[in-house]
C-alpha cells in the first residue's frame, strides 16, 4: 500500500472510525463521502463501538505474500455492539479456541511492514475478552 | 525539583504481552539445562512481544487503559511522550502514533525520549514541568520498550516487553496520587549500551552493578529524603528500576528500606525486564494496592547511567480509579508459555531472503 492511501485510512486503522448516513441512517465501517446505501453526500465520521463478538471466521493457513510469518492465523467477522460487521484478524488466541459468539475487542497491532526501507502499517485487530 | 504548582497522577494504565519464555527453557537451549543464571538473577520468566507487537503497539494498548482511568477526552491531554530504547524507526516518533489512536492529536506535544531504561521518566519529568507550568492541562508520559538481549546472553534470562503510561494534571479533585517531590541524579557512566545498527546491546558485566545500578538508585533516592525530609521508613512502598530480581533488594536494603516495603512492586521474576517499562509497571503494581495515604519512595534507573527519584503520596481519589482498567496482575496471570523457538520467530531474531 502507498504511503498516502495508508495515510488517508489512519482514522479508520487507528481508531476504528466509519461514516453514518445522516439521511438514510445506514453506518458503513469504512471511511466514504457517499452513502453506499442511499447515496446521499449528507455523511459524517463516527467512532465504532471498540467490543464485539465473532459472527463468522476462517483459519488461514495459506496466507497471501506478506502474511507469511503469520501462518497460521485467524480472519473474523466481527459483529461490533451497534451491529456492524467488520473484518479483522483475531490474534493472542489459539485458532482451535475461535468459536462463533466469542467475546472480542479492538487491539492495536502491526498489520505489515514494507521491507526493510519501508513503512510500518498499523491498525487494529481483535483479541478475545477475558 | 518540585513542581512550581500541586500535580497528580490523574489516570495509570499498562499493557504486558500474552506470551512468556520460561528460564528453564532459555537454559536447556544455551545451558544444557542447568539453570543457574536464572537461580541467580531470580527470574522465573519473562514476557514476549507477539510477531505483531512492538513499543509502539504497547504504548498504545497502556495509553488507551491510562485514559480510562483518568476518564478524560483524549483532545485534552497536551502533551505525549513515549521513552523506548526499542524505536521500530530510526527516524519517525512513535508519540505521534499513539496521538493519533488514543485521539489526542493535533493540538498536543508529541516526542519520543532515550535515555536506557529511564527514557519512561525522562518522559515523566518533562511531563510535570509542563503541567505544573500551566503551558498545559494534562500531559502523558509513557514507558514502552519491547527489550533486545543477545540469546544466550545473560540479558536473554531477561529482555522482555511492556510498557506502562500516566497521565498528570493539577486538578487536586481527581489526584489519584501526589506527585510531590523529584530528585534527579545524572553521570556520564558507560556501563550499557548499544552502538546504531547493532541488533542488541553491549554491557560491562559486574560493572553495571555497583558505580551504575547502585550508585545512582542510592544518591537519587537520598537526595529526594533530604529535599523532603524523610526517611525510608516514612515510606510505605519503595519501587526501583527491576533489571533482574536482586538489584532492586539489594538496592532496597542498602537505603534502609525493609524486604516489606519493596516486594510488593518487583514483578521482574515473572515478566522480565521491560527497561523503560520496567519501574514505571512496578509503580502501577503499588497503584493497583494503595491506599489513600500511603507514601511511595519510586527511583528508575537508566543505564548510560541515571535516576529519577520521585515522592508520591497516594490519594482518595485512587479508589474510584482502580476498577476502571486492568491492573498489573491482570496481566501477569494471563499468559501462555511458548517455547524457545517460536520466541525467535515471535522476535524477529530469524532470517529470511529479502523479497
Amino acid at each position: 500500500m502507498s504511503v498516502p492511501k495508508y495515510w488517508r485510512i489512519i482514522p479508520h486503522y487507528y481508531r476504528l472510525e466509519g461514516t453514518i448516513c445522516k439521511n438514510c441512517g445506514y453506518k458503513t465501517p469504512l471511511i466514504r463521502k457517499i452513502c453506499p446505501n442511499c447515496g446521499s453526500d449528507d455523511v459524517e465520521r463516527v467512532r465504532l463501538p471498540r467490543e464485539g463478538e465473532v459472527y463468522s471466521y476462517t483459519v488461514v493457513y495459506s496466507p497471501p505474500e506478506g502474511f507469511e510469518r503469520h501462518n497460521p492465523y485467524v480472519i473474523g467477522l466481527i459483529k461490533l455492539k451497534d451491529g456492524t460487521k467488520i473484518l479483522g484478524q483475531i490474534v493472542d488466541v489459539d485458532p482451535e479456541e475461535v468459536k462463533i459468539g466469542l467475546k472480542v475487542r479492538m487491539t492495536f497491532r502491526r498489520i505489515s511492514v514494507d521491507g526493510k526501507s519501508g513503512i510500518i502499517q498499523y491498525g487494529y485487530k481483535f483479541k478475545p475478552v477475558k | 525539583m518540585r513542581p512550581s504548582k500541586p500535580v497528580g497522577i490523574v489516570g495509570w494504565g499498562v499493557y504486558i504481552p500474552r506470551y512468556r519464555l520460561k528460564a528453564e527453557e532459555i537454559a536447556r537451549v544455551w545451558n544444557g539445562g542447568i539453570n543457574n543464571m536464572a537461580r541467580a538473577l531470580r527470574i522465573e520468566m519473562k514476557s514476549v512481544p507477539s510477531y505483531d507487537e512492538d513499543m509502539i503497539t504497547i504504548a498504545v494498548e497502556a495509553a488507551t487503559n491510562a485514559i480510562k482511568r483518568s476518564k478524560l477526552s483524549p483532545d485534552r491531554i497536551g502533551c505525549i511522550f513515549v521513552g523506548s530504547e526499542s524505536k521500530p524507526y530510526a527516524v519517525k516518533p512513535g508519540s505521534t502514533i499513539v496521538a493519533e489512536v488514543v485521539g489526542a492529536t493535533p493540538q498536543v506535544l508529541a516526542a519520543d525520549y532515550e535515555f536506557a531504561c529511564k527514557a519512561g521518566t525522562e518522559a515523566l519529568q518533562t511531563t510535570i514541568g509542563l503541567v505544573s507550568s500551566g503551558m498545559v492541562e494534562y500531559g502523558m508520559a509513557i514507558g514502552s520498550d519491547t527489550a533486545q538481549g543477545e540469546p544466550g546472553d545473560d540479558l536473554d534470562y531477561t529482555a522482555s516487553a511492556g510498557g506502562a503510561a500516566y497521565i498528570v494534571g493539577s486538578n487536586k479533585s481527581e489526584f489519584a496520587a501526589e506527585i510531590v517531590e523529584t530528585y534527579s541524579y545524572v553521570t556520564d557512566t558507560i556501563d550499557f549500551w548499544r552502538r546504531a545498527e547493532q541488533p542488541y546491546p553491549s554491557h560491562g558485566r559486574t560493572f553495571t552493578k555497583d558505580p551504575a545500578y547502585m550508585r545512582h538508585i542510592i544518591q537519587a533516592s537520598r537526595g529526594l529524603m533530604k529535599a523532603m525530609g524523610t526517611k525510608p521508613e516514612d515510606y510505605d512502598y519503595a519501587v526501583f528500576h527491576q533489571p533482574n530480581g536482586k538489584f532492586p533488594v539489594k538496592v532496597a536494603c542498602k537505603l534502609g528500606f525493609s524486604i516489606a516495603q519493596v516486594k510488593e512492586s518487583i514483578i521482574v521474576d515473572r515478566i522480565g525486564n521491560t527497561y523503560s517499562g520496567s519501574a514505571l509497571l512496578g509503580l502501577a503494581r503499588i497503584l493497583d494496592i494503595a491506599k489513600p495515604g500511603d507514601k511511595i519512595l519510586f527511583c528508575s534507573f537508566g543505564s548510560g547511567a541515571g535516576s529519577d527519584a520521585i515522592h508520591i503520596e497516594v490519594k482518595d481519589g485512587i479508589e474510584e480509579k482502580k476498577n476502571l482498567a486492568p491492573k498489573v496482575d491482570d496481566y501477569i496471570d494471563d499468559f501462555v508459555a511458548v517455547d524457545y523457538t517460536t520466541y525467535l520467530k515471535y522476535r524477529g531474531m530469524i532470517r529470511f531472503n529479502e523479497r
